[in-house]
């Protein structure tokens, strides 16, 4: 599949489909301690978002070169330090102390950088990094870029890093719609015992349930970029030539059979082609050649 | 509780109903949620959890004099990881169908943040006895809650428990809702209610009697 599409797809289906809260349940404590007003929840969701890209930009990097089977830093030192050149070096053993550390530190760096350059944007949600580090959503983020480095089809740097955004983007929304949510349900008579974190769930349950109204929107975006490509493209592109033209060959050797068929057809219904004009443009073509030719 | 260090059996009976980490301290919702569509996860995960956490905080709590207070977040959670990666290897190399069926939710333990907070709260604190009742009652909380959880799930959804059929097609369709992601929240919420509404009571009968 095309790369563009690909990507399209990962960022709609990490966003929307899978959501990272309401699909794979992670980012739960997030979602359900600082969703209690919209703008705090937002800046908690665009925190996220940011340390999500950063700590899936390195885990790729050092996934990729370093802990994968195979992987080039890691062969390098080994042959380097006189290891056999025939073994594969695996270090996927250690990824998940590596994650950790990458992502705590970069957490901690994010941390520095930001109050130092950006105070606005610190004062803004510089409360909600430290807690960051222990979000699930962006070790698993880590852990799908590793499942996925590691498998088939590996992906690239650009692949992970749509990945991310697209899961922070869908943190994001799923946190500020809940943050709505529970703003109104604080003007609203809850039952005592649901009072707080369970009538939260049964909300979010009920986002999950409208959420899973998306399964299968990937395919009909597929579809739909694909034949938009193929209405656009098809003269430029020769696979499409390939498909189309057997059907239109076939009607041209013969033009002897066609006039007079066409001729009558024509006659018959002439407003026809106006009324169908994409199901049969060819044959009224060859017509009309047929017929003017004798 | 302020005055005096709770001792060892104090804090393994806090660990299961009165401060139980998932119905009172809200805490490690990640896998609760995501491994209860069926029991057979569910205790497996309790069960890697557990060890974890006992691990740790036997690890924590022998090593506590040792720790600076600014690298002790990330002291906790490299001991975490390392016992995590042991875990993960084994239930992959014992229990492959789990393992496949876990997936991510195995290394996720990590970033649980039940585990962290015991360390923090209980074993960088205390000696090693009263945080190794802590953790293991801690442990048994939170198995009792996944349980209970992925019972009521598994039971609604498929009418089964354990895999065996306790209800069947006849009597039974079963919700499909309930093993899908929203009845995770739902069968959460309404339980936690349950809890909230159930709790009083007894606190009532014990002040009675």
């Amino acid at each position: 599949m095309d790369t563009f599409i690909t990507l399209i797809l990962i960022f709609v289906s990490a966003a929307v489909i899978n959501n990272f809260v309401l699909y794979y349940f992670v980012g739960i404590c997030p979602f359900l301690g600082v969703s209690r007003r919209v703008d705090t929840a937002f800046g908690m969701g665009c925190a996220v978002t940011f340390v999500i890209s950063i700590a899936s930009f390195l885990s790729w990097v050092f996934t990729f070169f370093i802990l994968r089977p195979g992987a080039p830093l890691a062969t390098w030192v080994w042959q380097a330090f006189g290891g056999d050149p025939g073994t594969v070096v695996d270090l996927t053993i250690m990824s998940y102390i590596m994650y950790i550390f990458v992502i705590a530190s970069s957490v901690q760096f994010v941390e520095m950088y930001v109050r130092k350059f950006f105070p606005p944007l610190y004062k803004a949600f510089g409360v909600f990094l430290p807690l960051i580090t222990t979000n699930c959503a962006i070790l698993f983020a880590c852990l799908e870029i590793l499942k996925q480095v590691t498998g088939d089809t590996p992906w690239g740097l650009h692949h992970a890093l749509v990945f991310a955004i697209g899961g922070g983007v869908g943190f994001t929304i799923a946190i500020s719609l809940m943050a709505g949510l529970r703003e109104e349900l604080d003007m609203c008579d809850v039952p005592k015992t649901l009072k707080g974190p369970g009538i939260a769930l049964i909300v979010a349950s009920i986002l999950a349930m409208a959420f899973m109204g998306f399964t299968g929107v990937e395919k009909g975006i597929a579809t739909s970029i694909n034949s938009f490509r193929a209405e656009t493209k098809a003269p430029m592109e020769p696979k499409i030539e390939v498909l189309t033209h057997p059907v239109q060959i076939p009607a041209q050797p013969n033009p002897s059979d066609m006039p007079a068929d066409a001729a009558e057809t024509d006659q018959g219904s002439s407003q026809e082609p106006a009324g169908e004009p994409e199901s049969e443009p060819n044959p009224t073509e060859n017509s009309e050649k047929g017929a003017e030719q004798p | 509780m302020a005055n005096h260090e709770p001792t060892a059996s104090e804090r393994f009976i806090n660990g299961i109903i009165p401060e139980n980490p998932v119905y009172r301290q809200l805490l490690g919702l990640c896998p609760v949620l995501a491994v209860t569509a069926a029991l057979k996860p569910a205790i497996t995960m309790a069960g890697a959890t557990a060890f974890v956490l006992i691990c740790a905080n036997i690890i924590v709590s022998s090593i506590r004099h040792l720790l600076k207070p600014h690298l002790r977040i990330l002291v906790f959670t490299l001991t975490i990881a390392t016992f995590v990666t042991i875990a993960d290897r084994f239930l992959a190399a014992f229990l492959p169908n789990m393992s496949d069926v876990l997936g991510p939710y195995v290394p996720l333990i990590i970033v649980n943040c039940l585990i962290i907070s015991r360390c923090e709260a209980c074993s960088s604190k205390q000696g090693l006895l009263p945080s190794l009742g802590d953790a293991i009652g801690m442990s048994l909380g939170f198995t009792l809650a996944l349980a209970s959880i992925a019972g009521v799930r598994e039971l609604l959804g498929k009418g089964q428990l354990f895999e065996f059929t306790i209800l069947p097609e006849s009597i039974w369709n079963g919700w499909g809702i309930m093993i899908l992601p929203p009845g995770a929240f739902l069968t959460m919420g309404l339980l936690l209610g349950l809890v909230e509404w159930v709790s009083p009571m007894f606190k009532r009968g014990k002040e009675e009697a």
